[in-house]
Parts: C-alpha cells; sequence; structure tokens
C-alpha cells in the first residue's frame, strides 16, 4: 500500500481552512466594524443629499457669512471658522487620548486606561457642550428646522441671488446632519463612561485584555472621521 | 495570492501598531492638514491669491487625506488582515457610485426648479 497521503485528505492550514479566525480579530470587534461601515452608508446618504440639493442650487448661503461668531465671547462678527476650528481641535485630540488608552490597555496598565479615558469623556462632553452652543447661537438668529431669519442679506456674499427656500434647506440639513453626528457623539460620550466604570471596576483586568476598549475606540474614531466630512462640506466648501 | 499575503501578515502584528510617539505624530500631522484647510479658507482664498474652484478638490483631498490617517493608524485598520481591509473598503465603492449618480442627477433638478 502506498504511504503517500492522498490530496483530499491533506490537512489544510491556509485561514480560510475553517478552525480560526480568517480574519484574525475577535468577533465583536469585527462586527464593531461592520456595523461602522453600515453606518458610514447612513452618513453618507445625509452628505450625499446635502451634496445633490447644494449642486442643485441657484445660490447658498455662504459659510463665512453664517458661522462668524465665538459663543462665550463677545465676538459676535468677523471670525469666520474660528470656533468650529476649536470644536475640531477638540474633537482631534479626543481621538488621541482615545489611541492612547487603547495603547495602555494593550500594556495592560489599568491606571493609564482610566486617565486616558476620563480625557476621551471630557474631550465629548466639551464637543457637546460647543455643539449646543453653536445650535443655540443659530436658533436665536431665527435658523431651525423650518424656520429662517427675516433679513438674509448678511447670509449670502454680496454678487449672490438671496433665496429663502434655499436657506431653508441649508438650516433643515445643517441641523439634520450636526445633529445626526451629535446623536453619535453623546451615545459615544455614554458608552465611553460605561467603559471607564468597567476599567475602574477592574473587569478588564480580571479577564485579562483591554479588548473592549479597542472596540470602543472604533466607535468613537469612526465620530471623528465622520466630523472631519461634515467640517469640510458645511463650513469649508 | 491573496492567501498568502494574509498569512505573511500573520507574524507581523503583534510587533506592528501604534506606539505612543507614531500616535503622537498621527496627531501632529492631522492637526497640520487642518491648519492648511484654514489658511486656504481664511487668508488664500479671501486674498485673491486661489479660487473658490480650486479650493473646494483642495479640501476634498485634504479631507480623504486626513480621513486616510484615521482610519489607518487611530483605527488601526493598516495592521489588520488584507481580508478584512478589502471587506471594508471595496463596499465603499457603492457609496461613490451614490456620489456619481447624485451629483449628475442634481445638475438636472436645476432646470426643474427653474420652471
Amino acid at each position: 500500500m502506498s504511504t503517500t497521503v492522498s490530496q483530499i485528505d491533506e490537512v489544510k492550514t491556509t485561514p480560510w481552512a475553517g478552525g480560526r479566525s480568517p480574519f484574525a480579530v475577535e468577533y465583536g470587534k469585527m462586527m464593531m466594524w461592520f456595523f461602522l461601515l453600515s453606518d458610514a452608508f447612513t452618513f453618507s446618504s445625509l452628505l450625499i443629499a446635502y451634496g445633490a440639493l447644494r449642486f442643485s442650487a441657484v445660490s447658498w448661503p455662504a459659510a463665512d457669512h453664517v458661522f462668524q461668531s465665538v459663543p462665550l465671547t463677545s465676538v459676535e462678527h468677523g471670525a469666520p471658522l474660528v470656533f468650529v476650528g476649536i470644536m475640531t481641535f477638540i474633537l482631534i485630540m479626543s481621538s488621541v487620548t482615545m489611541v492612547l488608552a487603547v495603547e495602555a490597555g494593550h500594556r495592560n496598565s489599568r491606571k493609564e486606561v482610566i486617565g486616558w479615558m476620563v480625557a476621551t469623556v471630557i474631550g465629548g462632553f466639551m464637543f457637546l457642550g460647543c455643539q449646543a452652543l453653536e445650535w443655540s447661537h443659530l436658533h436665536h438668529e431665527g435658523f431651525w428646522w423650518g424656520s429662517i431669519p427675516e433679513h438674509l442679506n448678511e447670509y449670502f456674499t454680496k454678487d449672490a441671488t438671496i433665496s429663502a427656500s434655499y436657506t431653508q434647506q441649508f438650516a433643515n440639513l445643517f441641523f439634520t446632519i450636526t445633529g445626526f453626528h451629535g446623536f453619535h457623539v453623546f451615545s459615544g460620550v455614554i458608552i465611553n463612561i460605561v467603559i471607564l466604570i468597567n476599567t475602574i471596576a477592574g473587569t478588564y483586568q480580571k479577564r485579562g485584555s483591554y479588548l473592549m476598549v479597542e472596540k470602543v475606540g472604533l466607535y468613537w474614531h469612526f465620530v471623528d472621521l465622520v466630523w472631519v466630512f461634515v467640517f469640510t462640506f458645511f463650513y469649508l466648501v | 495570492m491573496s492567501l498568502e499575503h494574509t498569512e505573511n501578515h500573520e507574524h507581523g502584528e503583534a510587533h506592528e501598531g501604534m506606539t505612543r510617539k507614531k500616535i503622537w505624530v498621527v496627531f501632529a500631522i492631522l492637526l497640520a492638514v487642518t491648519v492648511v484647510e484654514f489658511i486656504i479658507a481664511l487668508y488664500l482664498v479671501p486674498k485673491g491669491h486661489m479660487k473658490i474652484e480650486t479650493a473646494n478638490p483642495v479640501y476634498i483631498l485634504l479631507t480623504l487625506f486626513k480621513a486616510y490617517y484615521i482610519v489607518a493608524f487611530f483605527m488601526h485598520l493598516k495592521f489588520e488582515k488584507a481580508g478584512l481591509i478589502y471587506s471594508l473598503v471595496v463596499p465603499i465603492l457603492f457609496i461613490i457610485g451614490l456620489i456619481l449618480v447624485l451629483t449628475n442627477e442634481s445638475h438636472h433638478w436645476v432646470a426643474l426648479f427653474a420652471r
């Protein structure tokens, strides 16, 4: 009898041969990625709808003219992008503290994870606070879902056609999209607090892995990623 | 071919990843790109050194550049298996498809609204 193993009986060891995860990530982490992909679709459809309406518009309120005040200071006019710049900085910064928490988790350093998670939660609250100020400022000027200020001259560039209906579209889209993003930030902060409490309680120390920090980290970075796009399409372009 | 590729990744994974120094480098890059965007929006365009038609594509390119750094390094995707990377990046083609369809479609709405 032949001693050579027939080809069909050979044990396969390729990643897709079964018996192990071909992506080499834990189930929950993989599902977080796929959830984020679906969330990317949702945000994209909102932003693309915004783009399509704006492309079809004859004129559009100029971002430099709409967003030019810094709440909590005496600056009411002539400081375009300053406040949103601060917000962007806060969110990128809290993304950095999140990676630092993940990095500390890899070294199983509970204390450092706690420190960086606290910083991340504070960053999240600061961003939400800024968002609330920005919303209430615009609301005081008369912008809301379904309502716009009476006089629109100051929101358009000099020679642009002033259009009430496009300003209304702008207001609706602004509150819907930044609201949806802000809701994501809010739920992110809640999740971060839960993870922080678990870390303080030593749950992950006992488990021997800080993988949960990594998973919520993915969500938190995604929120930052969406903001990068919202910032570009609402404030810059 | 892709199988070999994923296998090769396996050994390096534990060593690769983000050190504290790398994290701050990525942060510096993100901050620098944002500062460039601000310079364009607050100085170059209002002073007439750059047309808004040129500035807009530049903003979008810089945004995609930032998005790459966030996803690849902060979200660690660059160090994952090739299979996972493709399963997440390829569906983005649907989004690009929707962008192409709706930007094209919106040009027809202009005429529609004008009526």
